[in-house]
């Protein structure tokens, strides 16, 4: 029971950082929310897998922290240096 | 209910505290350092928490290795995305809020 209530509620703060990603101004900012959504959904996901009772949950959360990681690192070093390798 | 489970929930809810404090200060803040200085701490802990109530409802078995291997892998993954961002924007020239000026 409490792991639905904290789904509920991790739900709801991806709303809010959705908006932030939509409206926020200029691109550092949404790349922030982004992030920010990146993480929850991974909190999002292993209480799915407790409240239906499948562990398997847990190895999607596992790649999806290994994938939202090199996104936001990818896209964070292109906005630095408008580039993704130097010569 | 067993007192370990109302461990768990007193962590589980103290997790969910923080990741809601972090999305305020992302929705509140007036300045893009500012937002990643709420967000950047806030999710790294409040993430850990909510991973150890996790643990501490499910003893220990094989699920719960893989558990904190997630968790292990975002204190070593959260603060250097949220490094990278800061110096991306530093280098690239985002303005800095002062105090009186308009919020972003």
């Amino acid at each position: 029971m409490p792991f639905l209530v904290i789904g509920i509620l991790i739900a709801c703060t991806i709303l809010v950082a959705s908006y932030r990603c939509m409206v926020g101004p200029g691109t550092y900012n949404r790349i922030v929310a982004a992030n920010l959504v990146g993480t929850k959904a991974i909190i999002l996901l292993i209480m799915t897998g407790f409240v239906i009772e499948r562990p398997h949950f847990i190895d999607v959360a596992l790649m999806y922290a290994v994938i939202a990681f090199i996104g936001t690192l990818i896209v964070a070093k292109y906005a630095e240096r408008a580039e993704l390798c130097s010569p | 209910m067993l007192p370990i489970d109302i461990l768990a929930t007193i962590i589980l809810a103290t997790g969910a505290f923080f990741m809601m404090t972090g999305t305020l200060g992302l929705l509140k803040f007036p300045d893009f350092y500012t937002r990643m200085h709420a967000t950047g701490k806030c999710d790294t802990f409040g993430q850990c928490m909510v991973i150890l109530g996790c643990v501490v409802y499910e003893g220990f078995n094989f699920i719960t290795i893989k558990l904190l291997l997630v968790s292990i892998f975002y204190l070593l993954a959260g603060p250097c995305s949220t490094h990278a961002l800061m110096k991306a924007g530093y280098v690239t020239g985002v303005p800095v809020w002062k105090k009186g000026d308009k919020r972003a």
